[in-house]
């Protein structure tokens, strides 16, 4: 049995998933940010995303936007880097579509998604191809909308798996955007770290969606 | 892992207390959200100079808020660049009525961080302007990449505009005095050996006895090219070449040359480099009219150097000459 909406309490338990996924595999995110970029992708956003679970532990949100926007200024204050401002803008976007909803059926949030991947557009100039967290959100996007996708927690899981190949397919990229561009054709070979978070966020939502 | 830390997530935190318990007659630390303004902030009717960046090159930044230099400083994580509320308050805190100009280095999550935290700043009606620095000439294509990093021209850029707000420069003069020093600097740097972020706890890329990173940013990330190790002088060419090439500096111009450590490399070895650099600006016909040697724009115990030329003229070199008075830099 999946989900058909995403709930107040099931957009709660994505930001926690994603706080848990990102903290477990916060090695391996450093580990591809030393190869192509500064080795810190991994303690930032195990960093960020545990101050928003804290801070959702005793935010009282009357809205699914106003679980993404807690998440979102969190973010930008917590993160740093280039993470934070586009994670954060994420989540901001995120909000803003989901304001005053407290269910959000597969099309608002497949909408939701989809404003949150053009902010991280706008703000990094990035397009498909600059080995960034757009390869692996575009293809997750492009799942959500699917038609095949019966209910909330089938699209979820196909985005997950969508961003997961995204990600992958970053390794033999050259990056032409961020720091890992500075490296030219040495940043080919070495799986995005943006890409691999992005996926990972994917992944949660998912796990939180699938079995409840 | 070996470093002079208790606990590496305490660091940049600890570093501050530090900076704060050595120089609180010059500088005033605040923790949450982490910045250092000069103690006597605001200076009503002046500029705010504000910069920021991540840790791990100091002296950059926080060493430089003074009388004659910065009126705020912004530290990330180690190399992670600060938060837009950082920038916010820090900009607030020196704000006295004549507005605040960023000076921010061409990283792709500093420009964002900074560009968020001007928004906010306007919204509360504080005019903000902001100078770009994107010196690194070892960055050969920017229409590929995040585009040129700040790197060494960042330290002079903030003793110039320091000196120019200190003399009651306006808003729009001092950015267009940021604008025309970005377009006369030009850097290169180079690695000796890599550097170990304490959190990442393992050096950030590997370097053979007999090989040298050529090209090398600020944050230990490897450079454009991996080369054979080479005598000081021949280091000394492989830098001042492409700098001299990019402007390009010509024959008669009057510059600033400014070697710099990475962190690593004592300065005996500094002078050594500045000897054969200064040669080199001689044979080209340029005159070397002000200098700079020592460890102003680091990371963290990376050894290696950069050198930065900037073309100098009167204005310029009555700025440089102008009083500072800092943790890190005093004349």
């Amino acid at each position: 049995m999946t989900m058909n909406n995403l709930t107040i309490e099931g957009a709660r338990r994505w930001i926690e998933t994603a706080a848990t996924l990102i903290e477990q595999n916060s090695t391996l995110l450093t580990e591809l940010d030393t190869a192509i970029g500064d080795g810190d992708h991994g303690s930032n956003m195990a960093r960020g995303f545990g101050a928003v679970r804290k801070k959702l532990e005793t935010a009282n949100a009357t809205d699914v936007g106003a679980v993404f926007k807690l998440a979102g200024m969190t973010l930008i204050s917590t993160v740093g880097g280039a993470a934070g401002p586009l994670y954060g803008g994420f989540f901001l976007a995120m909000a803003k579509a989901s304001a005053g909803k407290t269910t959000l059926a597969q099309v608002d949030l497949e909408q939701a998604v989809a404003g949150g991947l053009a902010d991280i557009k706008r703000r990094g100039k990035a397009e498909v191809g600059d080995k960034t967290m757009v390869d692996a959100l575009t293809p997750a996007v492009e799942a959500l909308q699917s038609p095949t996708a019966t209910d909330l927690g089938a699209a979820s899981r196909a985005a997950a798996d969508a961003a997961r190949k995204g990600a992958e397919g970053t390794t033999p990229l050259q990056a032409r955007k961020g720091r890992a561009s500075y490296l030219g054709e040495r940043s080919i070979g070495h799986q995005d770290p943006g890409a691999t978070s992005c996926w990972l966020l994917l992944e949660a939502l998912a796990l939180a969606t699938a079995d409840c | 892992m070996k470093k002079l830390i208790n606990a590496a997530e305490n660091v940049v935190r600890e570093a501050l207390l530090g900076m704060q318990a050595a120089h609180e007659d010059r500088i005033r630390v605040s923790l949450d959200p982490a910045y250092i303004v000069r103690k006597d902030s605001p200076q009503p009717g002046k500029v705010g100079l504000v910069s920021g960046g991540g840790s791990g090159h100091e002296p950059m930044h926080g060493g430089y808020v003074g009388r004659g230099m910065l009126d705020a400083a912004c530290p990330g994580q180690i190399f992670t660049s600060p938060t837009p509320d950082q920038i916010f308050e820090a900009s607030k805190a020196v704000s006295g009525g004549a507005g605040v100009l960023h000076v921010v280095k061409n990283y792709t999550g500093d420009v964002m961080n900074f560009d968020l935290a001007a928004e906010m700043l306007r919204e509360e009606g504080i005019a903000v302007e902001s100078v770009l620095v994107d010196d690194d000439v070892a960055v050969e294509n920017s229409l590929y990449t995040a585009g040129r990093r700040g790197v060494g021209l960042t330290v002079i850029m903030e003793k110039l505009l320091g000196a120019a707000a200190e003399k009651g420069a306006a808003l729009a003069e001092l950015k267009q005095l940021g604008e025309s020093i970005r377009g006369s600097g030009r850097s290169m740097g180079m690695a000796l050996t890599p550097c170990t972020v304490p959190q990442a706890g393992k050096p950030s890329f590997t370097l053979a006895d007999d090989e040298m990173e050529l090209g090398i940013g600020i944050h230990g990330e490897p450079g454009r090219r991996r080369v054979k190790l080479a005598a000081a002088d021949e280091i000394a060419s492989m830098l001042m070449d492409p700098v001299l090439r990019d402007l390009p500096f010509v024959h008669g111009d009057e510059v600033l040359l400014f070697v710099n450590g990475m962190g690593g490399t004592p300065l005996i070895e500094l002078y050594v480099l500045y000897r054969r650099a200064a040669e080199i600006a001689g044979e080209q016909g340029l005159k070397v009219v002000r200098n700079l040697v020592g460890s102003y724009i680091t990371s963290l115990e990376m050894a290696g150097c950069s050198i930065t030329l900037l073309k100098m003229n009167e204005r310029l070199i009555d700025l440089w000459d102008a009083p500072v008075d800092t943790p890190a830099l005093r004349n």
